[in-house]
């Protein structure tokens, strides 16, 4: 119908997918970076490996209890999350009256330990983990994978109900509220540090979350978090960390960019997201959506 | 990083009179000692401990004299080793030309990804210079002169000046040192000098240098190419003794190590990164043959560090002195 220089529609639309696909990660990451970062003033270096720990979660479900993708999905993230919460108290309260880089100093030091945990049990190869939805659907111009639609699907509700529960409900408001100024909020009554510890567990879980989803779609490796972080971080520099509309936009937005460069130009593919990053610290240092301080 | 002061433990180095002569003793101590070790300790094994050791030394000057954590110092180290690697296996450089050709990279690299990374502060600065650093990664994973997975292997060592055979780790072994000696006084002095003290300033409260009409970005942008260019020197050392340069030598986990190296050690002093590099080469060494556990002990010495004490080895042993000093004089 419509070869585009050449490109069969085939390619093309598989490749828009499958970056589609990859943006839905970056979009989670990235927003419960943007709203960890926001409370705690802490970047997670721990983030990958906890999306890591998600994907091997819902593995460890399946292999060792028989729980099905589905229940994983629930479970997976819970447990992580709250592993992540006993680390939050144990470790990183201890450090929110220091600079903020001893925060991301510690987080890396967790990040090597996890990770080198799980490749000392299980290996650097990939686990595979079945696809719970086989089968697509053919649209004419393309074939949609079930699963692959799933993904994009979830992400986007998962996101959009992240942003909806902050920018709209009351307890949104406190905690954009205690995001300005904690000490005001804790006046009022409102328990912060224990505001704090659920925050930090809920980034986790959106972390793990998107580790569940990723299981099936790729391979489950103890390295498949180390990885994606990076690329995240220059998710977060390029969007900046001011806005949750920001974070999820970017991720996506980035994500299909990656994609459509595989297409066209493959060599360029794992480059151009930081390519793209080194351009907008030239043009607008603060990110597209951050506000200059 | 401007607003926190309390973090940087040596704010007060010891100058007074009787500390530089006691500096001095040690100094000439130091050498005589590292001149004599190649004698009763495997010369190869000091060598590594050398070029980490200038390697943290390098990054030190960033993260504890200017306050600015590169995440991405594995660019500069490792790049300078693909460049003298290719140079003298490929193109039949002399050692000498071949480092020089590594540092210059480096300090290139430096300048680039320095006015890049110098328009962010305190984390994203961090974030920008990991993303960079995986950029070059990637750039030297597919680039057809790196070699891919096996990396350059078998780099000559050749003979220095075309008079001083290499090959033998006894004279390689004198020159590392004096390479090292070199870079260390070349940081020494940077810090001692009215530039150093800018520098310092910069860290300890950056909006106060701007008003006193210090050009805040050009000084960091000219400590970030000098520690660039130290850690290109260190990495192309690393070459001739190892004869190799590899994707390991740009990774991120190289970035990482010679953070370790620096906090363990103690960020901000000047004996630090070097006590710091030692010993984590040297757990290196004796933890080769547990495999994954490396990068788990290494998480394990991360959070102790951060947790527990943040002012290293060397930070430690100044504030307990200093303290035994203010009891004296009570």
């Amino acid at each position: 119908m419509f070869e585009l220089l050449g490109i069969p529609p085939q390619a093309l639309f598989g490749q828009l997918l499958l970056g589609l696909i990859n943006g839905a990660f970056y979009a989670m990451l990235s927003l419960g970076l943007a709203v960890i970062f926001g409370l705690l003033n802490v970047i997670n270096f721990t983030h990958g490996a906890q999306y890591m720990m998600g994907a091997f979660g819902a593995w460890m479900l399946l292999n060792y209890a028989g729980i099905p993708f589905w229940g994983a999905l629930v479970l997976s993230p819970i447990i992580v999350a709250a592993i992540g919460m006993v680390i939050e108290r144990t470790l990183l309260k201890r450090l929110y009256h220091l600079d903020h880089l001893y925060g991301l100093l510690l987080t890396f030091g967790l990040a090597l330990i996890l990770e080198g945990l799980f490749r000392r049990q299980y290996g650097s190869s990939g686990l595979p983990y079945n696809n719970p939805l086989p089968g697509g659907t053919n649209l004419g111009f393309m074939f949609l994978p079930n699963y692959r639609a799933f993904v994009v699907v979830a992400s986007l509700v998962v996101c959009i109900a992240t942003w909806y529960v902050i920018e709209r409900t009351k307890l949104g408001s406190y905690l954009r509220a205690a995001t300005e100024r904690p000490d005001l909020v804790q006046a009022f009554g409102i328990d912060v540090p224990r505001m704090i510890t659920l925050t930090y567990g809920f980034g986790v879980g959106l972390a793990a979350l998107a580790g569940v989803l990723a299981a099936p779609a790729y391979q489950v490796s103890p390295t498949m978090g180390s990885n994606l972080i990076i690329v995240v971080f220059a998710v977060v520099v390029i969007g900046g960390m001011g806005s949750i509309m920001g974070a999820i936009v970017t991720g996506f937005g980035l994500g299909i960019v990656e994609g459509l460069t595989k297409v066209f130009y493959p060599e360029a593919s794992s480059t151009v997201i930081f390519v793209i990053m080194a351009i907008v610290l030239m043009v607008k240092p603060a990110g597209l959506f951050g506000t200059a301080k | 990083m401007s607003t926190s002061t309390p973090t940087h433990p040596a704010g007060a180095p010891a100058a007074s009179g009787s500390g530089a002569s006691v500096g001095t003793i040690f100094g000439v101590l130091a050498i005589a000692v590292l001149l004599a070790a190649p004698f009763g300790v495997y010369p190869v094994f000091l060598m590594k401990v050398m070029c980490f050791a200038l390697f943290a030394c390098a990054f030190n000057l960033l993260l504890g004299y200017t306050g600015l954590l590169s995440f991405g110092h594995a660019m500069f180290f490792g790049g300078s080793a693909y460049v003298c690697a290719h140079t003298i296996k490929v193109m039949g450089f002399s050692p000498e030309l071949g480092i020089l050709a590594g540092v210059v990279f480096a300090a290139a690299l430096g300048f680039l990804s320095g006015l890049l990374a110098i328009r962010r502060q305190g984390i994203y600065f961090a974030m920008v210079t990991l993303a960079l650093a995986q950029m070059f990664f990637f750039f030297c994973l597919q680039a057809p002169f790196t070699g891919g997975e096996d990396g350059l292997q078998a780099v000559p060592r050749g003979a220095l000046f075309g008079i001083i055979d290499l090959t033998k780790d006894i004279n390689l072994y004198y020159l590392v040192l004096a390479i090292f000696v070199f870079g260390f006084l070349v940081i020494y002095r940077a810090i001692h000098s009215p530039f150093g003290q800018v520098l310092k300033a910069i860290r300890e409260n950056e909006p106060r240098a701007i008003s006193l009409g210090y050009r805040v970005n050009q000084y960091k942008l000219v400590a970030f190419v000098l520690s660039a260019a130290l850690a290109g020197l260190a990495g192309a050392t690393k070459v001739l003794v190892f004869q190799l340069a590899s994707l390991t030598d740009v990774a991120w986990q190289m970035s990482g190590e010679v953070i370790l190296m620096t906090l363990v050690g103690g960020m901000g002093t000047i004996l630090g990164p070097i006590v710091g590099a030692a010993v984590i080469v040297t757990m290196q060494n004796y933890l080769a043959g547990l495999g994954e556990w490396v990068l788990v002990i290494q998480g394990v010495i991360f959070v102790l560090a951060v947790s527990l004490f943040r002012r290293g080895f060397v930070g430690e042993v100044i504030a307990i002195i200093q303290q035994f000093k203010a009891k004296k004089a009570d």
